[in-house]
């Protein structure tokens, strides 16, 4: 076993695209889900119009790199709107239904045959990326530190997509330590209380869905940038489960909780992927228990059990607030 | 996604198969072998020919009488296999979007099968109105289907609050409990599937006693439930598909059928069974629930979980019972489901949007609601691929669904609300 | 109810009718008023007329005309299912009435959302107490305040427009929390705290919208009988700060204590209204959470009833 190599993967994956994506993913959902308590399960839907919207744009429309990611804003708040606006004044579990509904028929859209003159189908859209790696100041050679090596495409995407990730964070911890961020936190708690204290809980709501909404984006952006191309079965549902996941177990309501919960997400599965191909490749794992193919069932188990016990025994996350802890053992 | 692919198949009332027949073994040498069917009647006289990867024409058969067609091959290999369009009848054609030649890997000693889909031929256009009343059948079976997972997944909303995104595995275990007894164990389909949703039962059951009952009373609150549902379904899906594997696999029974017309709609006998077992089921349900003790008890849960136990119902007896009932209906579903579209790892999760937008439909945790609005989506799915692509037929549903609930919050069946 | 409070006996004047200027003005003011359903009152604050509510067949509330008089601390009870929290729920925004209109201070507040009710000054508490369990008693003093300029999106990420803001209403929340000795748990999360306490905080929090008209359901229920004294108090300083309270409860003890105008609910109508000594002996009172054939005296009823 290569434990260098798997430790590696593991650093690699910690700072890498995934890592990137996902943390401003999760960062606008835990705007909706952390602070607001709005269970959107649509957050993939965000991506998909933001990375559509750039691509289509750039690739069939000729537009620039700039007018793209405006078209790209500009689709996810009109998504938010169109998501809330209707179902922010109902039930909480009506936004969660309506919005897994809606992420699904965007995605369902994008992939549609009679579309695909403009979005690829299922195979999804290329050739938009161009213009950003044109304004890569980032002299052609390879950049890395310790391990970590990275060619000057790849170093500009992650250079980009963490200061996205760090401007990000820096606004959600300007906007929560604010009495907008309270009220959002308030609605959290009860939104009849908040109502009775003369705040516009419905225009709140809203607020929030579409910072949140707008924060996905920019991992719609970074997604399709880094793979320089955009395709609909990476904006399934999973993506947004995915994305609870990681929100959860970094720790909900917390600043930095998404960006610590990616990192750690992405390491475990970079490790789980490592040390089960390299135990398989000496020997250690027969074929009959696990096949190559496998791996990659075993790391969704993972997931999906790494999400019910996180939920279980430590709903607060790794950087929850003891006090809270406390709470909710009342 | 495969129920589309099940779909597509009933929706052409002339539908048309080359189907697979292990045909009587052919010592030592490989072959590429097939039946032409259409509409049950074998297709006769149509050339098949087939060429090596450099172009080279290795054999060339007409199918017979039966409408089979065997070739023989000099070697193992890759070969294209291609069907001379011009010799079909006037009447069949290669479906739409099927191709009319097939490439393919041959092993040694390999009797391999070649699958053409034909359709009616486009040369005759069929009008809406002639295709509508079977896509109302078909939309109407599916409904009947997604009704019986829907109505689980309702009553354990109305009992407990809990929105369960794993209920759609509930629905896939039923089709692989079903598979395994069925396929590995070689018992005929009633049998495995009647195990099978007694397998599936016990499971859920079990679910229950070990996962959610020891939350409720450690009082996890429910948006914190309906998260490790989602993170549940995640591990599940996985579990299959690391058990299963990827690929779609049929039940060994009543595959091959041949579909029978009935007035203006053709069904097939396997079909017209699944219809009845979900109405019978499902009027089951309704007595159930309507009649009897632990029916009336359910339904008082449903209303007030803390009146209920107050007025002596065992409310934990009655939500394992619900759970109990849920599981079976939902894994019932699979098996049903899976029987017009193979068994899949993700048979369930594809169809569980479906089964919450007839559940929301009809108004959350209303189980006759429940009923009403699976029937509504069931056949709005079918029936739009009229006006919309057939792959948006979801996506419609789904739209539709976010419609309704914009015009009516409470569902088509729901109360509205009191608040304080 | 504790046995250990003594009962009251309206026929002695007890310590609360020791009078404040407020409550003699209070009083007075009721001086004139016949005690009919929907009586005139000489200023009133709160004027409704004709409000219906019906869920399905039932009728919760069916108010023909209602007079709340300003300044006055005002009751209303009635049996359970008498519609008094749906009444409270229509009046403040939080459920719609199928007919009927209402006015708070002249002005019309038909089909006004709950959040503009309480910015025109009518402020209301929850029967199940809401407070906001994870964020700290300080930060629900805060949530109170109105016009605040950091609750803009675009002025919060730049606290030097807010911040001179917040330190007042800091301080105006100190003192609240000072008065209603609640200044140890500034920085606590309201989710620790007891049921009391909670109920003080939630009152609390009202006042800091600075409201004309205090709606309080039930303020009473689930609260610590060492903290009711305490509570009480609170709901009576509210009237000698100038505020009008309309309250719903079911302890006559508190009911006779602190009320100056009685109004009675029973299926949705108000049945009776009046003083409370003269409410207490009220026979549709007696009937309507008796079921009309009872003639004991209504307070002994109510102590004898468990709680």
């Amino acid at each position: 076993m290569d434990w260098s190599l798997i430790f590696s993967n593991a650093l690699a994956a910690m700072v890498g695209l995934e890592t990137v994506v996902f943390a401003l993913a999760a960062i606008g959902l835990n705007v909706h889900f952390g602070y607001t308590g709005l269970l959107n399960f649509g957050q993939a839907a965000f991506l998909a119009v933001a990375g559509y919207g750039l691509a289509i744009s750039v690739a069939n429309f000729g537009f620039s790199t700039g007018a793209g990611v405006v078209i790209g804003l500009t689709g996810a708040v009109v998504l938010a709107l169109l998501l809330g606006a209707p179902t922010l004044r109902l039930r909480a579990d009506y936004l969660a239904i309506v919005t897994i509904a809606a992420a699904e028929i965007v995605r369902l859209v994008f992939r549609s045959v009679s579309l695909a003159e403009y979005t690829g189908g299922s195979d999804g859209q290329g050739r938009f990326s161009e213009g950003f790696y044109s304004i890569n100041p980032i002299a052609i050679g390879r950049y890395g530190l310790g391990p970590l090596d990275f060619d000057e495409r790849q170093t500009w995407v992650l250079s980009v997509g963490w200061t996205l990730v760090g401007l990000s964070c820096l606004l959600v911890f300007l906007l929560m330590r604010s009495p907008w961020g309270r009220v959002l936190k308030a609605i959290r708690e009860d939104e009849d209380a908040v109502r009775s204290l003369g705040k516009n809980v419905y225009f709140y709501k809203l607020q929030s869905l579409v910072l949140g909404g707008v924060l996905g984006c920019l991992a719609g952006f970074m997604t399709a940038w880094g793979n320089t191309v955009v395709q609909p079965d990476n904006f399934s549902t999973e993506t947004t489960f995915y994305a609870y996941t990681i929100v959860i177990l970094g720790g909900a309501a917390r600043v930095l909780g998404p960006v610590v919960g990616a990192a750690i997400f992405w390491v475990l599965l970079s490790l789980t992927d490592n040390i089960l191909n390299q135990a398989k490749n000496a020997g250690y794992i027969s074929d009959a228990i696990l096949t190559g193919f496998q791996v990659g069932q075993v790391r969704l188990m993972l997931v999906g059990l790494g999400l019910m016990l996180l939920m279980i025994f430590r709903p607060q996350g790794l950087l929850g607030d003891r006090r809270e802890l406390a709470l909710d053992a009342r | 996604m495969r129920y589309a692919v099940r779909a597509a198949v009933g929706s052409l009332v002339a539908a048309a198969c080359l189907l697979l027949l292990p045909a009587v073994a052919i010592a030592a040498g490989e072959t590429l072998q097939g039946t032409l069917q259409n509409g049950g009647e074998p297709v006769e006289g149509v050339t098949i020919t087939v060429t090596t990867a450099d172009g080279d024409e290795v054999g060339e058969d007409e199918t017979d009488e039966d409408g089979v067609f065997v070739i023989e091959l000099p070697a193992p290999g890759e070969y294209t296999i291609s069907l001379e369009e011009d010799t079909l009848p006037d009447e069949v054609a290669i479906r739409e979007g099927r191709s009319a030649s097939v490439t393919l890997p041959v092993a040694v000693g390999q009797e391999r099968s070649v699958l053409f889909p034909l359709g009616k031929s486009t040369r005759v256009v069929q009008s809406d109105l002639d295709r509508l009343p079977q896509l109302a059948l078909e939309g109407l079976i599916f409904g009947l289907i997604i009704a019986l997972a829907a109505v689980g997944l309702s009553l354990i909303y109305g009992t407990t609050g809990l929105v369960n995104f794993a209920h759609g595995e509930l629905v896939t275990l039923g089709a692989l409990l079903a598979y395994f007894f069925n396929v590995l164990l070689g018992l005929q389909l009633v049998p495995a599937a009647l195990l099978a949703v007694l397998a599936a039962a016990v499971l859920g059951g079990f679910q229950d006693r070990i996962l959610w009952r020891p939350l409720r009373k450690k009082g996890t609150g429910l948006i914190a439930q309906l998260v490790v549902t989602i993170g549940l379904a995640l591990f599940l899906r996985g579990l299959y598909l690391y058990l299963f594997g990827g690929s779609s696999r049929p039940y060994a029974d009543y595959q091959l059928q041949n579909a029978s017309a009935v007035g203006p709609v053709a069904i097939t006998p396997k079909d017209a069974i699944a219809m009845l077992i979900c109405v019978v089921i499902l009027l089951g349900v309704a007595y159930v629930l309507l009649r009897t003790r632990i029916g009336k008890a359910t339904r008082a849960v449903s209303d007030n979980p803390a009146l209920a136990a107050s007025s002596g119902i065992d409310v934990e007896r009655v939500i394992a019972t619900v759970w109990i009932a849920g599981a079976a209906l939902a894994g019932l579903a699979g098996i049903l489901l899976a029987l017009g579209q193979q068994v899949s790892f993700q048979l369930g999760f594809q169809i569980l949007l479906l089964v919450f937008a007839g559940v929301t439909l009809g108004g959350l945790g209303t189980a006759f609601g429940a009923l009403v609005g699976s029937l509504v989506v069931g056949v709005f799915t079918q029936v739009s691929t009229l006006v919309i692509p057939p792959e948006l037929k979801n996506a419609g549903a789904l739209a539709i669904l976010i419609l309704i609930l914009l015009v009516r919050p409470q569902g088509i069946l729901g109360r509205a609300e009191r608040v304080g | 109810m504790p046995a250990d409070l003594t009962k009251a006996d309206p026929a002695v004047p007890d310590r609360t009718k020791a009078g404040t200027p407020r409550k003699d003005a209070a009083r007075q003011a009721f001086a004139g008023v016949e005690a009919v359903p929907g009586s005139a009152k000489p200023d009133p604050i709160l004027v409704v007329d004709g409000v219906t509510r019906r869920f399905g067949g039932l009728t919760a509330v069916d108010v023909a005309h209602v007079e709340v008089q300003r300044g006055s601390i005002t009751a209303l009870i009635g049996p359970n299912g008498a519609g008094k929290s749906t009444f409270f729920n229509l009046l403040t925004g939080f459920d719609k009435p199928d007919v009927g209109t209402w006015t708070f201070n002249g002005a019309s507040l038909s089909g006004v959302p709950s959040h503009k009710v309480a910015r025109r000054g009518m402020v209301r508490t929850f029967q199940l107490t809401k407070a906001l369990s994870r964020l700290t008693v300080m930060q629900n003093m805060l949530l109170g305040a109105t016009g605040q300029k950091g609750e803009n999106f675009l002025r919060a990420i730049f606290p030097m427009t807010w911040r001179a803001q917040e330190k007042a209403n800091t301080l105006r929340a100190e003192e609240l929390l000072v008065r209603f000795r609640l200044d140890a748990k500034r920085n606590d999360f309201a989710g620790t705290m007891s049921g009391g306490q909670r109920k003080l905080l939630e009152m609390a929090r009202a006042l800091m919208v600075g409201p004309e008209m205090v709606m309080l359901d039930e303020p009473m229920a689930g609260v610590n009988p060492a903290l009711t004294q305490s509570l009480l108090t609170h709901v009576k300083s509210l009237r000698e700060e100038g505020m009008t309270v309309l309250f719903v409860e079911h302890d006559m003890d508190m009911v006779r204590d602190i009320s100056d105008w009685v109004l009675v609910m029973a299926q949705g109508k108000v049945i009776a209204e009046g003083p409370p000594e003269q409410i207490m002996a009220n026979e549709a009172v007696i009937d309507a959470y008796l079921g009309g054939h009872h003639d004991a005296p209504l307070q002994d009823e109510e102590q004898a009833a468990p709680r």
